[in-house]
């Protein structure tokens, strides 16, 4: 018998190996350098046009240069051959590049072992539902072309798929036992998918104006979360990020120094939630002011922020807790009050005047801020994306001149007016609101309900929040930015919005990826530890899990065999007698094909190892008495002459 | 243990001799011998398609001697009308009636010789009588002679002037088997020897007459067990599936690989079909009944090694 690897591939099997390259390489073309995709697709195509027409395959004098071609191509394109992007790229030119020497079984198999580990590299760029979904129907009709490989000129492609469809659906129940119990760690293993390493929109740690201005304009999503009790109402939602005291006369920086131990003074029952942050490369949690408890590896830093250790740089999910009323430093450090009163020299002269005039007619602090706000409400102020351009006094041009800005125009004048008038103040950069989902009771914030607002220190009272922009627009905070900005300014992402159907859709679109999210993705360490604790397994360390996981899939392989047992059609004493003597000679290195008949197999024995043949001769003579004999067959005598083989 | 036939036996078969003068007579084609007194024990009709000069009229006479039976031969030609075959009555003046003169086909081996040169209306009488074992001429039905054997021979059809069998009517054939050239040993013998033809005229009958319908009983006693016939179901099944093929094998093509199968075990000496027997008999009884899907002609060996190939046995 010839060895099948060598056996020449079926002609009519080929489609199925050009299918599975094309399944498996094509979704990397997407983040692929160009030309390599091209390469591939013009070999596949080229491979394809060679089956199509029955012409011979290139030979190695056009292989090589082709191999060296590609393999300098990538190591120009990513400088090293090695490492994720270079390693992936190499396996989809080898991929397409294997289909032009489709010679045996032995090349076919060859493709249906990468195509499946090019699947798994999928997982490096995208770990989306999409993904997930295409790499399920992947490996399902992977499998089918395996199928079709073994089936032969006679399986028809509807009966392999749908066996295929079994094999995979038979091996679901392990994929569920090695999801669950294998034991989860907190990092990733690989490195990172590609989308959450490069968090291209968010906040960042400076503000100029505009900046925020164009971090609107994307509807991408920001942090989900998922409060314990009621929903708070919307103008009460302020996710610190950055708070920014250092003003050169345009841009507000992030003060980097410290002050006194924080202190943050509950005046509200504590209201509980989790929150699910996108990466966004900052340390920054986006906490509900203010924050009463932490989750571990976090902390609270001078400026009420909440920061973990490392920038977050995989989606990630908290627990925390916020007190929506709140006393904060009332006993400030006199440094950081300096700080916060100190404005570039010689620039908004206007403003620092009205300040100044402020100050001396007013008693109070408040009195002070009183006259600020009202100076934007009354005034013609409008609440715009598009402000113009603004000169070297920005604050001045601003309140005097243009009175269009967005809401880093008004918290920034705000602050200059207060530090002109005496009144520690400072910036705070983050997010304001959010819309429920109300398929999953989910509140979304998007990179659109980016905001700014003032924060001013008084006496006894702490830092106190104040947002100019509510004077301006009261809309934005009460039902969001698509409300607050007039209609031909929206960004393309909010205008949508407008739809109920596509508000609707695309609610139901993130209901499913944040239940991906959070279910599947979001699967940690603590997740599992919570779910086995909830199926009466409190205290399941690794080696106990991997334990379980043995026994699971022991378990569950023991059910399927013995299902398969059981289905066989066959329950014959000398068909299984006879198996048996096929796996020993198996074990000598004999094998015989589904379709050889025992004697046809004997024959060949006495060729080929005439030591076994005569001892073999007898097995088959009692063998197919007992099986097509038409007495009942002799089985003590097949079973001892089973056993009496060499 | 004296009284039980083993399975495998190693006495003399007493269709030996009979396989070993054909034998001389077409050298160096044991197997196509074989499958041809397969076909006649498991009663069926045998059609011979090869080129002229291979030796197709021969085996045909050559059998019908050894197993003495009573031989007539019909040359067919494109003017032979039904009549030719089955024969016509004549007006007997003296008796003042008719009187029925059978024809050729009156007798136990009749050899068709170049079945597809006669019209469809000549081949189709022929036909019936394989069907139905008894002529019906000018309203009357008359029996023939049993055991009744056509052996038809047939030139491959892509001659002037012929008229191929459709494939309902090859379907009435057990089996069809190709001769082929000889191998370079045996044509070497047969030169030396100065042509064969004489030669069957000299065979004399191995059989009497009431041994080869014993035979026939016997062939149809051989035990056809479950997993065989698990096996030839399989196979027939898989004929049906295969892109290979326009249609698959009929209920009826069943049967044949089934009785063939017994013939083939019984020659070979056994009182059990095995699914070898099956496997050596396939091609000749499948190959007729199959159409290559590509191209249209008979399905081609490797096209049936396929088939094989692609059935676990059971």
């Amino acid at each position: 018998m010839s060895t099948p690897a060598r056996e020449a591939l079926e002609h009519n099997a080929t489609p199925w190996l050009f299918g599975v390259a094309a399944l498996t390489t094509a979704p990397h073309f997407l983040h692929q350098p160009y030309w390599l995709s091209a390469f591939a697709s013009l070999v596949l195509l080229w491979g394809f046009r060679l089956w199509q027409r029955d012409l011979r395959l290139p030979g190695r004098w056009l292989m090589i240069p082709l191999v060296i071609v590609g393999c300098a191509g990538i190591l120009f394109e990513f400088r090293t051959l090695l490492g994720r992007d270079a390693g992936v790229a190499m396996l989809v030119m080898f991929m397409a590049m294997k289909l032009l020497e489709l010679k045996s079984r032995r090349d076919a198999m060859v493709v249906i072992t990468l195509g499946y580990f090019l699947l798994l590299t999928h997982y490096f760029y995208s770990q989306s539902i999409f993904t997930g979904l295409w790499l399920l129907t992947a490996t399902w009709l992977i499998t089918a072309a395996l199928v079709r490989l073994h089936g032969g000129p006679a399986s028809r492609w509807r009966a392999t798929l749908r066996y295929a469809a079994q094999l995979c659906l038979q091996a679901l129940p392990f994929m569920l036992a090695l999801y669950l119990l294998f034991p989860r760690i907190s990092g990733p293993l690989w490195g990172l998918p590609q989308d959450a390493l490069s968090a291209k929109t968010g906040l960042s740690e400076q503000m100029s104006p505009g900046s925020i201005a164009n971090l609107v304009q994307s509807g991408e999503i920001a942090f989900r979360v998922h409060f314990d009790g009621p929903l708070p109402a919307s103008d009460k939602l302020y996710w610190r990020g950055p708070v920014m005291e250092d003003f050169d006369g345009t841009t507000w920086r992030q003060a980097t120094a410290r002050s006194a131990p924080e202190r943050v003074e509950a005046r509200s029952p504590p209201i509980t939630y989790q929150t699910t942050l996108e990466a966004h490369n900052q340390r920054w949690l986006l906490a509900l002011d203010a924050p009463t408890t932490l989750p571990a590896d976090t902390f609270l830093n001078s400026r009420m922020t909440v920061n973990a250790r490392q920038p977050i740089s995989q989606r990630q999910r908290f627990q925390l807790a916020a007190s929506l009323d709140y006393r904060f430093n009332p006993q400030e450090a006199p440094a950081v009050l300096r700080r916060n009163l100190l404005l570039p020299s010689g620039l908004n002269p206007q403003s620092a005047r009205l300040a100044a005039t402020w100050r001396e007619r007013e008693k109070t602090p408040l009195a002070i801020i009183e006259q600020a706000l009202r100076l934007f409400a009354s005034r013609d102020f409008a609440y715009t994306l598009q402000a113009p351009l603004l000169g070297t006094d920005a604050i001045d041009d601003f309140l005097f001149r243009s009175q269009r800005g967005f809401c880093e125009h008004y918290a920034a004048a705000f602050v200059v007016l207060m530090r002109g008038a005496g009144i520690p103040a400072r910036v705070v950069g983050g997010y304001q609101g959010g819309e429920r989902n109300p398929l999953d009771g989910y509140l979304v914030v998007r990179q659109s309900d980016a905001h700014a607002w003032s924060e001013v220190w008084l006496e006894q009272q702490g830092w106190v929040r104040y947002d100019p922009t509510a004077v301006v627009a009261p809309a934005r905070l009460e039902s969001g930015l698509s409300n607050a900005l007039p209609f031909a300014e929206l960004p393309p992402a909010l205008v949508r919005l407008r739809s109920d159907l596509m508000r609707n859709l695309r609610h139901r679109w993130e209901a499913i990826n944040n239940a991906w999210n959070q279910q599947v993705l979001g699967y940690d360490p603590l997740r599992q530890r919570e779910l086995l604790a909830r199926l009466g397994w409190p205290d399941a360390d690794w080696a106990k899990l991997a334990g379980a996981l043995a026994v699971a899939c022991a378990g569950l392989l023991a059910v399927v065999t013995a299902w398969t047992l059981y289905q066989r059609p066959e329950h014959d004493p000398a068909l299984r007698l006879w198996h048996k003597a096929l796996r020993h000679l198996h074990r000598r290195q004999v094998n015989c094909a589904p379709w050889e008949t025992p004697r046809a197999l004997a024959r060949r024995l006495d060729s080929e190892r005439p030591e076994l043949a005569a001892a073999f001769d007898r097995v088959v003579e009692a063998y197919l008495q007992a099986r097509y004999g038409k007495v009942p067959g002799d089985l003590k005598t097949l079973r001892e002459r089973v056993a009496q083989l060499p | 243990m004296p009284g039980t036939k083993s399975a495998f036996s190693t006495a003399p078969h007493p269709l030996d001799a009979v396989l070993a003068q054909a034998g001389q007579i077409i050298l160096g084609k044991p197997t196509e011998i074989r499958q041809a007194i397969a076909c006649l024990l498991a009663g069926g009709h045998l059609l011979i398609e090869d080129l002229p000069g291979l030796g197709k009229t021969t085996l045909a006479h050559a059998l019908a001697r050894l197993l003495g039976l009573h031989f007539s031969r019909i040359q067919f030609t494109s003017d032979l009308l039904p009549a030719d075959i089955t024969g016509v009555s004549i007006f007997e003046r003296d008796k003042s009636a008719f009187r029925f003169l059978p024809g050729p086909v009156f007798a136990q081996l009749v050899l068709a010789d170049e079945i597809n040169r006669a019209t469809p209306k000549t081949q189709s009488a022929l036909l019936e009588a394989m069907e139905e074992g008894q002529v019906t001429a000018e309203g009357q039905t008359r029996p023939l002679p049993t055991p009744f054997f056509v052996i038809a021979t047939q030139n491959p059809a892509h001659q002037i002037g012929t008229f191929p069998l459709p494939e309902s009517q090859l379907d009435r054939f057990l089996m069809r088997i190709e001769l082929g050239y000889p191998d370079r040993a045996a044509e070497r013998a047969l030169l030396a020897a100065g042509g064969q033809g004489h030669h069957a005229e000299r065979l004399s009958p191995l059989l009497d007459a009431a041994d080869l319908p014993a035979m026939q009983d016997a062939v149809a006693g051989v035990h056809a067990a479950g997993p065989l016939i698990d096996y030839v179901q399989d196979l027939i099944e898989a004929s049906r599936h295969t892109p290979a093929f326009q249609h698959g094998l009929s209920p009826r093509a069943g049967l044949a690989l089934l009785a063939a199968g017994r013939a083939w075990a019984w020659l070979d000496g056994r009182s059990m079909v095995l699914p070898d027997d099956i496997q050596a008999v396939l091609p000749a009884v499948a190959r007729h009944r199959l159409r290559a899907a590509q191209g249209g002609g008979y399905a081609s060996r490797e096209e049936i090694a396929a088939l094989i190939r692609s059935v676990a046995i059971p």
